[in-house]
């Protein structure tokens, strides 16, 4: 959602007024106003005022309704993001739809809704089925229907696609196949990109708005900021597809993105409302420990800062540090979304997706690099935020969907046991840390000696000696005796060795 | 994949032949017309020729499924690798315009690019736990490919971001329009080849039998469908596909749903086929089956005449699950090949492909074979899981595969849902 950016050269005439492309927030000028080394300034005129007028009221309602939902909270901000996700699919169902071929059709638009329906059900199903399980815990039969609902998921949301996949069949009409088979493939493709960007938000949402709020407000400031630089400072084309966008204009942005970035983080990090995750579907207050990453670091200024600066010791948060690497992202890869929908409409030859917005165009419009940055930011949160490794999601999604309620339970009480006789028990028999370090220091021991290195699981040794010895898969309790027995053994062996070594 | 039944009435006229040949069919051309029956083939060398070839043709693939089978999961898995890649190539061509193609050079490799990212994702995640359990010897080879696992997801999706920035700077003025539709047209294929090779890959490892058992389903269908339509094809099916017939259509029903209920005896009674592979080894797999496999007596109601040699039945008790297997098999899996054929129609081509001599090409033979696996993953997910999965198995697994620290996260999630 870049801003468009005024070419350089006075040869750009008013016959370009057919491609004025207005954005949001934007003192958008119409191309009759050229611009050459921003030696002109605005033409007053006030047919040009009052369509800014009318998109700044435009902007300004939007970004107050948008704060008014943050503040409302994480249940709230998810069903905006549903109603954004119904709005551009019904501009993109419409958008490739042909009257004619439509009469013929009835009930044909009908199937579009009903994938909608159930990629929905299927998305957030999956997304939100452990935090549905954690609000579900008093009443019995409640409890019992919510279960039942992520327990069979997959197959309700398979059948609903299958339905409707034969009802497509059953519908198809002689000289009508392309055009069906067309539609087809544009539901499919309109869908998978609505619902995976909107997927992800929501699931950073209920990580803590902070990862939500974040990236968007990053690619709005990464317009406006485009904006201002190309109107002042525009002079060389960036791209064939958007020729209105320049090079100072992006290069301009990216700095001012990547700097907004860190201090954007630093203010925003500072609101628990923000920074906790919300763990079941409740709309109260949230109070947290925002964890390590929201905790403020103080690096004293050095010396060659001048006295007059007010700071002697900066405060950055940890969480700046990622902020950084979402700026450099959203400055430098989320403008091709913008690209990308530009060549779209280009290619299928309309000026814009909708015109939901006035004085701006639809809602894609308004979407469209949001969508690359957040699906980028889920998938920054997953890997280097969370350091959550794939297989607790998938034994978690495993109890959540096989076991009954009081199974649920009785895991969960052996767990427990499992884990106080772990901490009790000098199980390890490394009770001495020197001996310990011994044993990690040197490189040629067995790895299962070295409980200390973090690999997968300290029960790496156990599985590489495990499908050595034993065939039987679910036979582990002798195995763990083994391993301990090894692990004395090797202790015993060492201290003996460095024994013998210091004495000689 | 059904077999073409010929139609009842004997005024159709050349034109429409269709030659769907199929997978060891014996294929009727339509102008030898059957009337309930009463006409046999006409001696014609040239049909028992071709009708030759194709049964040549099968009984090789047949052989050579028979042998993959026999050598393992992982040469499973190998093939069916090769078969997506030749699927992916097909449809990639499908729809290509020669004229355009020559001026956008290098752009079919944007093709491959995406196909080869989804392999990196689609593999990653299915074989994530097996690769792990393999690989525990090396140590730096571990570390490696824990890490590989760990960042899987931000390597995939910049490779994905690295393709679509590669397709958008290749965006050539007046040619937008056929290159937007090639990046539709990719994803589309990328999705439907994907999704039901991953989905046959996961359950692979999860016991071939899982896999064995709704290919053959298919199978039979066809086979049987042909025989039924041959003999008894009178009232024709769908206009999608003039030559079936609802005769057929039953019959292959009723067929199907008895085969499967044998089929699981037969092929349950392998540990070579029930036991899941928990690794990428390709040696010789003992396991506990788990209940499913093991039979249940029932004996013979009283009424079975003497002569009858056995007393009592023994049922395994995954042949009730076969019924639902061989019931979808029958009745939704079929769609998938009337989907193909409106899908060859719509774009008026007659094969996708022509590899297989007799045959089409490689997606002729799984149109009916996709929908059955990914129907044949999600009900094993569902219903055979929760079935086998009991609290110990769940309790192995936390105490095996995860650390103690994330043995404690997931004891502090658990603790969550009863609060």
């Amino acid at each position: 959602m870049q801003k468009d950016n005024d070419s350089g050269g006075p040869s750009t005439p008013s016959g370009l007024s057919g491609r004025l492309r207005r954005r949001k927030g934007s003192n958008e000028v119409p191309p009759e106003v050229v611009k050459a080394n921003g030696s002109h300034l605005l033409v007053d005129d006030t047919n040009k005022y009052k369509s800014m007028l009318i998109r700044t009221y435009s902007s300004v309602w939007m970004i107050g309704g948008f704060a008014f939902i943050i503040y409302m909270g994480h249940l709230y901000i998810w069903a905006m993001v549903v109603v954004i996700q119904i709005f551009m699919a019904r501009e993109l169902f419409n958008l490739l739809r042909r009257a004619h071929e439509d009469r013929r059709l009835p009930g044909f638009r009908l199937l579009n809704w009903h994938f909608f329906f159930t990629a929905m059900l299927f998305v957030y199903g999956r997304i939100l089925n452990q935090r549905l399980a954690n609000t579900v815990t008093s009443d019995n039969f409640l409890h019992k229907l919510v279960t039942g609902f992520i327990k069979y998921h997959m197959v309700t949301c398979y059948f609903l696609y299958i339905a409707g996949f034969m009802w497509f069949i059953l519908t198809l009409k002689k000289k009508m196949y392309k055009y069906q088979f067309g539609q087809y493939a544009w539901t499919h493709m309109i869908l998978i990109v609505v619902f995976t960007q909107s997927s992800f938000t929501v699931a950073n949402i209920f990580e803590g708005i902070f990862w939500f709020l974040l990236p968007a407000s990053l690619i709005v400031i990464d317009d406006i900021a485009a904006y201002f630089f190309g109107f002042f400072l525009g002079r060389t084309p960036l791209i064939k597809i958007s020729p209105k966008k320049t090079w100072e204009g992006f290069i301009g942005a990216s700095f001012a993105t990547i700097v907004s970035a860190f201090v954007l983080a630093n203010i925003l990090g500072r609101f628990q409302w923000l920074t906790c995750p919300r763990k079941d579907l409740s709309t109260g207050w949230l109070l947290c420990d925002p964890g390590p990453l929201f905790k403020p670091d103080y690096f004293t200024v050095p010396q060659w800062v001048p006295q007059w600066f007010p700071w002697r010791e900066i405060s950055v948060l940890p969480v700046q540090w990622h902020a950084l690497a979402l700026g450099l992202f959203s400055s430098i890869i989320a403008p091709f979304g913008g690209f990308f929908a530009s060549g779209f409409k280009r290619a299928f030859k309309f000026k814009d997706f909708g015109d939901s917005i006035p004085g701006h165009g639809g809602i894609t419009d308004r979407m469209d690099c949001q969508m690359v940055m957040a699906v980028f930011a889920f998938i920054y949160h997953q890997s280097f935020i969370v350091s959550q490794s794939v297989s607790i999601e998938a034994i978690m999604d495993q109890i959540l969907m096989n076991l009954t309620f009081k199974e649920q339970r009785a895991l969960f009480m052996k767990l427990e046991q499992i884990i106080q006789e772990r901490s009790t028990t000098p199980s390890s028999a490394i009770t001495n840390p020197r001996d310990y370090e011994v044993i990690s220091d040197r490189e040629n021991v067995l790895h299962i000696a070295t409980r200390n290195v973090k690999m997968n699981g300290s029960s790496l040794g156990e599985r590489s000696l495990f499908y050595q010895y034993s065939g039987m898969p679910w036979r582990l309790v002798s195995f763990h005796q083994l391993y301990h027995l090894l692990e004395a053994f090797l202790l015993v062996a060492f201290k003996f060795k460095d024994f013998g070594d210091s004495i000689i | 994949m059904q077999k073409s039944k010929s139609p009842p009435l004997p005024s159709t006229p050349t034109g429409r032949i269709r030659h769907r040949r199929r997978w060891h069919s014996h294929e009727v051309v339509p102008d030898v017309s059957k009337l309930n029956g009463s006409l046999l083939l006409v001696n014609d060398q040239n049909k028992y020729r071709s009708m030759r070839i194709r049964t040549f043709s099968s009984l090789w693939m047949l052989g050579s499924v028979i042998l993959i089978l026999y050598l393992g999961h992982l040469y499973i898995c190998a093939m069916v690798v090769v078969i997506q890649i030749f699927m992916a190539s097909e449809l990639f061509h499908l729809l290509r315009r020669a004229h355009e193609d020559k001026r956008l050079p290098g752009f079919k490799f944007i093709n491959w690019h995406f196909f080869f990212t989804a392999m990196l994702y689609v593999y990653g995640r299915i074989l994530s736990q097996q690769l792990v359990n393999t690989v525990t010897s090396d140590k730096f080879f571990y570390k490696l490919l824990s890490g590989l696992i760990k960042y899987q997801m931000v390597i995939c999706y910049f490779a994905y971001i690295a393709g679509m920035m590669w397709f958008i700077l290749s965006l050539k003025k007046k040619m937008y329009k056929y290159q937007f539709g090639q990046y539709a047209w990719t994803h589309m294929i990328l999705i439907v080849v994907f999704v039901q090779s991953s989905f046959t890959v996961a359950n692979i490892f999860e016991g071939i039998f899982w896999f064995l058992l709704p290919a053959s389903l298919i199978a039979v269908n066809d086979v049987v469908a042909y025989f039924c339509g041959f003999f008894f094809g009178k009232t024709p099916l769908i206009k999608l596909s003039p030559k079936k017939t609802r005769e057929g259509f039953i019959g292959a029903s009723v067929a199907t749903i008895l085969s499967a209920f044998l089929l699981a005896n037969i092929l349950g009674r392998f540990q070579w086929l029930t036991c899941p592979r928990k690794d990428l080894s390709t040696g010789w797999l003992q396991c506990d089956p788990g209940p499913l496999f093991k039979p249940e007596y029932y004996p013979l109601p009283a009424w079975i005449p003497q002569w009858f040699p056995w007393k009592e039945i023994s049922v395994l008790p995954v042949q009730w699950h076969a019924l639902c297997l061989g019931l979808f098999a029958s009745i939704i899996a079929p769609f998938g090949g009337f989907f193909a054929s409106g899908f060859k129609r719509a774009f008026k081509i007659k094969d996708f492909g022509d590899i297989i001599p007799g045959h089409g090409g490689f997606t002729d033979r799984m149109d009916c074979q996709m929908v059955m696996a990914i129907f044949a993953y999600i009900y094993h997910q569902s219903f055979i899981i929760p079935q086998t999965n009991t609290v110990e198995m769940i309790l192995d697994q936390i105490i095996r595969n995860l650390s103690f620290e994330d043995q404690e996260v997931l004891y502090l999630k658990l603790g969550q849902i009863f609060q």
